[in-house]
């Protein structure tokens, strides 16, 4: 590489190959390019083009990514009669996506009414988990009685799918809508009960010592020192906690019906419309990025740095 | 003689099976700068607790200004090592709950403000107020944690190594500023420190503690060196030498442990 640049710098005198040759006409011998004059001293330059490489590094393999599935895919469906190309699925999408709001009964409905109502028992399930479980992560991390009775259930029913909970939410709620509901509700809480309650138990010894030396009160230690040493535990429980759900709520719904993204899918495979399931996967996945995103946001607003 | 102000009596600290310290007998007076040194795991910052009143004596008694210490208070302010401020809060506000907790029945907002002001003021760090602990140095989060302590207007000020975190130039700068604090105040201190120059600078009495474990009270040097006190002229001094001297003396000799005597 360097021979190049070298020759380049004497091309004037000595033209060794066809390019150099070129490129020093195209420079001038008088005046060789800064790049030239600093390779002909030897100092080692960067690849051409340097400050375009990290933008084009950064965009290039995800897209390549993409390009990759969607030749899979078009691969797959050549094989396959009935299996719908990237095409046909982006058609779909965009005949879908054109009116996503409109309502032909009960069971016909428009796929953003979908999102909304799988969003709406996720946001129910998810807010009562909250109202729940992180005050009960406060006491049982904050008192080791609590702890001592509740360690041992957590332990038992986390490992459980929430799915199995759901016929004893139509049990008690004799309903479907409420049954989803619950099953978010259980799978919900226990991230966020864990998270909070470790949170607890880890506020620095540090900042528990000063509030006994300041000798605060009790409202004191947990308005100044509890929640904002536990708040990015706790924060981080909720993520977790709504990744669960949006995963739980699809197939919760394909159980109970009504209306929802998750029944959607269900529905759309009675009627054998392939692209329709195709488009489900990815809105699924768009929206359960865009929710956690929208977390990761709500949790670097609650951090601060430490020390 | 002023009164005994602090009084420890025949106190006795373990923690489970292991022995802390045995047979504790010390006495400050009011105005007193004491500081406590000894290699480390001696115990001293234990002692620090027991008078901070964080932990309670196995047996013994620790008395401050006639009461019996029974468990934290305000009236002895504690300076942590690692400064222990609150880093969701800023500068003031670490300062402004401390005040608020002492003065906080008996005067109004505006008062308290003030009392925080001027704790900042002390230390020359009014410009920090508004920062949070992360934006600022090391030096200047301990001064903050100096002010928070001075600001409750404590009767002792009890400091674990508070400058042991920080770079030679920073501690001694802080130095000098604790000791003009102290003669504007007239607080009562009492510091853990391993530095024997920094003892023999800030004291009025050095207590040389053994090793553990069953640490006690080895030896006490009175530093009668005329204060204010400039570490340049001191630098110089025979008195200062002779008293640094003798410290070493303790911590080396008299105190040494067996794998440091072997070593080298």
């Amino acid at each position: 590489m360097s021979a190049i640049y070298t020759s380049l710098g004497d091309a004037g005198t000595a033209p060794e190959t066809a390019a150099s040759a070129l490129a020093a006409a195209g420079a001038g011998p008088a005046a060789p390019s800064r790049r030239a004059r600093l390779a002909a001293k030897g100092v080692r330059l960067p690849p051409p083009g340097g400050r375009l490489r990290p933008i084009v590094m950064r965009v290039l393999p995800p897209l390549l990514g993409l390009a990759l599935l969607v030749l899979v895919w078009q691969i797959l469906a050549l094989r396959n009669p009935g299996f719908p190309t990237p095409l046909e699925t982006w058609q779909e999408a965009a005949k879908l996506f054109a009116d996503p709001f409109y309502r032909k009964g009960p069971n016909d409905q428009g796929i953003g009414w979908n999102i909304v109502a799988s969003l709406r028992r996720v946001a129910l399930g998810f807010g009562l988990a909250a109202l729940v479980g992180i005050p009960l992560g406060f006491l049982i991390g904050r008192f080791s009685f609590v702890y001592g009775m509740f360690s041992p259930l957590i332990s038992l029913l986390k490992p459980v799918s929430p799915l199995a909970w759901l016929p004893i939410g139509l049990l008690v709620f004799k309903a479907a809508d409420p049954a989803a509901i619950w099953a978010i509700f259980i799978c919900s809480i226990w991230p966020m009960i864990v998270n909070t309650a470790v949170g607890v138990q880890r506020v620095p010894q540090d900042y528990l010592n000063v509030a006994r030396v300041l000798d605060l009160s009790e409202w004191k230690v947990v308005t100044r020192i509890l929640l904002p040493s536990v708040l990015p535990y706790m924060l981080t429980g909720v993520r977790l906690a709504i990744g669960t759900a949006w995963l739980v709520i699809v197939a919760a719904e394909m159980l109970t019906g009504g209306v929802g993204i998750g029944f959607w899918v269900w529905d759309e495979w009675n009627n054998m419309n392939v692209p329709h399931i195709l488009i489900a996967i990815g809105v699924i996945g768009v929206v359960g990025l865009l929710l956690e995103l929208a977390l990761v946001a709500l949790a670097k607003a609650f951090s601060y740095e430490e020390k | 003689m002023a009164a005994k102000f602090i009084d420890i009596s025949k106190v006795d600290m373990r923690f489970g099976k292991f022995h802390a310290l045995s047979d504790i007998n010390l006495s400050v007076e009011q105005g007193e700068f004491i500081t406590l040194i000894g290699h480390s795991g001696c115990g001293k910052s234990t002692l620090l607790n027991l008078i901070a009143g964080l932990n309670r004596p196995s047996s013994g008694v620790l008395v401050c200004s006639g009461r019996e210490i029974a468990g934290p208070a305000p009236e002895r302010a504690v300076v942590f090592q690692n400064h222990s401020l609150l880093p969701w809060l800023t500068c003031f506000e670490n300062i402004h709950l401390a005040v608020e907790r002492v003065f906080g029945a008996k005067e109004s907002r505006a008062q308290l403000d003030e009392r925080s002001w001027r704790a900042l003021e002390l230390v020359g760090l009014t410009a920090a107020g508004g920062k949070r602990p992360n934006e600022i140095s090391g030096g200047m989060k301990q001064r903050v944690g100096i002010a928070r302590a001075l600001s409750m207007e404590p009767k002792v000020l009890l400091m674990d190594e508070p400058f042991g975190a920080l770079d030679a130039l920073t501690r001694a700068h802080l130095q000098d500023e604790l000791m003009r604090i102290v003669a504007a105040t007239g607080a009562t201190v009492i510091m853990v420190t391993h530095d024997v120059d920094e003892a023999v600078l800030l004291s009025d009495r050095i207590i040389m503690m053994s090793n553990g474990p069953a640490a006690t009270i080895g030896d006490i040097v009175k530093v009668r060196l005329e204060r204010p006190r400039d570490r340049l002229a001191l630098a110089q001094d025979p008195l200062y030498l002779d008293y640094r001297t003798s410290v070493l003396e303790f911590l080396y000799q008299r105190q040494g442990r067996p794998a440091q005597r072997f070593a080298a």
